[in-house]
């Protein structure tokens, strides 16, 4: 276990706020959690007792008969942002006091730097370059992630825990969207962070970086393992491979989506865009942990050859 | 000239006489003052104050309101909200933090443009100056990057909590791709201010970065479809973006002028967009009263 390497990556000063990361979102996400959950308890009580239901303010937050409804927003919110504006100045000033931002040697397009590693904010994007080709992972997933962002409201056809905090209601909603943000983004950046040393190589936390170490990664593609070697039979062998894993996703999300009463309820509401376009963007999501897994543990580098892409 | 004095008074004026005139006058003007004075004691009911502030500052609800509403900095909130709209664990307080870590940025970067200058020659040299001689450079440089980190942190955890609220959802599905369009502006952002020191970190990371535009495709000579489409490393996209085929003047050159003017500018816009929104679509989401999976109206069909 050599300590002082991974204090060396933990202390970096670029890395700090992923150190701050770590730290945050699982903070945040369980507070997310913990109120989920009180509200599901509230919401199954009410569900039990109809005339509760029609009497009860509908909140986890503490209400009382006779309070008023709304409050002033000067001071009762202005005095909130005033505190989050002085404590988060605190913040900054401590740490730019305490922390330099980094600078290296003037840029010498002679001389690369090893791990030459992308801002730890995209470094997500440059894991994934691992997995696909630098025009699927650099230009078509991140494109994809943001219209896949954008078309969120537009797909989801559930009309329940608008405004609230709620893990019961939004099953599906919150394991996709935590399955993207935590699972495949955060943790990539992460892996892109402390895992991935000098020639993007995988060291565990706590190995030491070696500069000189090679690996001879005989990685292979899919055609290969079944022996096909004519360019058209791995066009053509690399496209059945993908259509069928296009299909078999595509029947276990519509199982998922078909899975018990509330589901097909809201199913059932969906239209057919709506429908299309999210099995489309559950499809191209689940492409990269199946070919991760396919390269971590198979090292097999592409399912589909053609003259002019591979994936 | 005593001829002159008789004159005006029509009668002639005794020294002594003159004294008490003077004295009675300075009485007077001293009165006044210590009145002018006393009423400063409560500056808000002097001229200056009224005309910067017009409200009277109490804790009737009228003046609360009006303070409120009739402050340009101020009335991007509305007068009253939800009671537990203030809750911080309900919002979390992301959107706003990042909105003022928006704000020191601007403040930092510009201070910091008095110091830069966006050419090979002299962008290291001035990022040392900064750090060495400027007075508080090396602190306004630390405080411009840090913050731009804790923004991307924030950013993305309040679309987090967004997310977990379902506070996309009707009306707010629009202000959801507006903010997913911020979030990529704050991004960029980011990225082009990365290569701006002109050091070993930002030349690699925006050469890593750029690369992959090579591979875009049709638009770049490495994508797939780009050489049939007469794309060579002189006029595609990764050319178009750094002005050149290297990262070089024209990329820094480039990187500056987008880092500090044009996203800024569009996300200045977006941002307006983003909280003119929120009050539109009737203020922040909730906490809303939980509704039961047996309350779900049929939707009306096209």
């Amino acid at each position: 276990m050599d300590w002082a390497q991974l204090w060396e990556i933990a202390s970096a000063p670029d890395n700090v706020p992923i150190v701050a990361l770590i730290v945050l979102v699982p903070f945040y996400s369980w507070y997310g959690l913990r109120q989920s959950l009180a509200n599901d308890r509230l919401i199954a009580q009410l569900e039990t007792d109809p005339q509760m239901a029609k009497t009860h303010h509908r909140k986890t937050q503490p209400w009382r008969p006779g309070w008023e409804r709304e409050v002033h927003v000067w001071p009762y919110l202005l005095r909130i942002e005033f505190l989050a504006a002085i404590i988060v100045t605190f913040i900054l000033m401590v740490w730019s006091i305490a922390l330099n931002a980094p600078l290296e040697e003037p840029a010498n397009p002679t001389l690369t730097m090893n791990p030459s590693k992308a801002p730890w904010y995209f470094l997500g994007l440059q894991e994934m370059l691992v997995y696909f080709d630098p025009w699927m992972a650099g230009v078509v997933l991140p494109s994809l992630i943001l219209v896949g962002l954008m078309a969120i409201p537009y797909m989801d056809a559930n009309p329940l825990g608008n405004g609230y905090y709620t893990y019961k209601q939004r099953k599906f909603a919150i394991w996709a969207f935590c399955f993207g943000f935590l699972i495949l983004w955060l943790s990539m950046v992460v892996i892109g962070t402390f895992i991935r040393g000098p020639g993007w190589i995988w060291f565990w936390p706590g190995q030491t970086w070696d500069h000189n170490r090679v690996v001879f990664e005989a990685n292979r593609d899919l055609p290969d393992i079944f022996g096909i070697t004519s360019a058209l039979g791995k066009g053509i062998f690399g496209g059945i491979v993908t259509l069928l894993y296009t299909a078999v996703t595509a029947i276990a999300f519509h199982k998922v989506l078909t899975w018990n009463d509330f589901n097909r309820k809201i199913y059932q509401r969906m239209t057919l865009v709506q429908y299309l376009t999210l099995q489309f963007f559950i499809i191209t999501m689940m492409s990269l942990p199946v070919k991760m897994i396919a390269r971590l543990a198979f090292r097999i580098k592409y399912v589909w050859i053609t003259p002019w892409f591979n994936i | 000239m005593p001829e002159d004095l008789k004159d005006q008074n029509g009668s002639k004026k005794g020294l002594t006489a003159l004294l008490e005139e003077v004295k009675s006058e300075v009485k007077v003007l001293k009165e006044k003052g210590v009145e002018e004075a006393k009423s400063l004691q409560d500056p808000e009911k002097t001229q200056l104050y009224k005309s910067i502030f017009r409200v009277k500052h109490d804790d009737k609800p009228r003046s609360r309101a009006l303070g409120v509403l009739s402050n340009v900095f101020l009335h991007l909130h509305p007068a009253k909200i939800n009671r537990d709209a203030v809750a911080y664990n309900y919002t979390w307080g992301m959107g706003g933090i990042s909105f003022y870590l928006f704000v020191v940025l601007t403040f930092t970067g510009t201070l910091l443009m008095f110091y830069y200058h966006p050419s090979k020659v002299q962008a290291f040299r001035d990022i040392l100056y900064l750090e060495h001689d400027v007075p508080f450079g090396k602190l306004l440089r630390n405080m411009h990057r840090w913050a731009a980190h804790l923004m991307i942190i924030t950013v993305w955890l309040h679309m987090f909590r967004v997310f977990l609220t379902g506070s996309y959802k009707k009306p707010r599905e629009f202000n959801w791709v507006v903010g997913v369009i911020l979030m990529l502006l704050t991004m960029l952002l980011s990225f082009t201010g990365y290569l701006l020191p002109d050091d070993q970190l930002g030349f690699w990371a925006v050469t890593v970065g750029t690369n992959m535009a090579r591979a875009t495709p049709l638009l770049g000579h490495e994508g797939p479809f780009g050489p049939e489409l007469g794309m060579t490393a002189y006029n595609d996209v990764r050319f178009g973006l750094l002005g050149g085929s290297i990262v070089d003047s024209n990329a820094l050159l480039r990187a500056y002028i987008w880092h500090c003017i044009a996203i800024p500018l569009i996300a200045s816009v977006f941002m307006a967009v983003h909280f003119w929104r929120v009050r539109k679509d009737g203020g922040i989401s909730g906490p809303s009263p939980m509704m039961l999976a047996s309350e779900i109206k049929e939707e009306r069909k096209l």
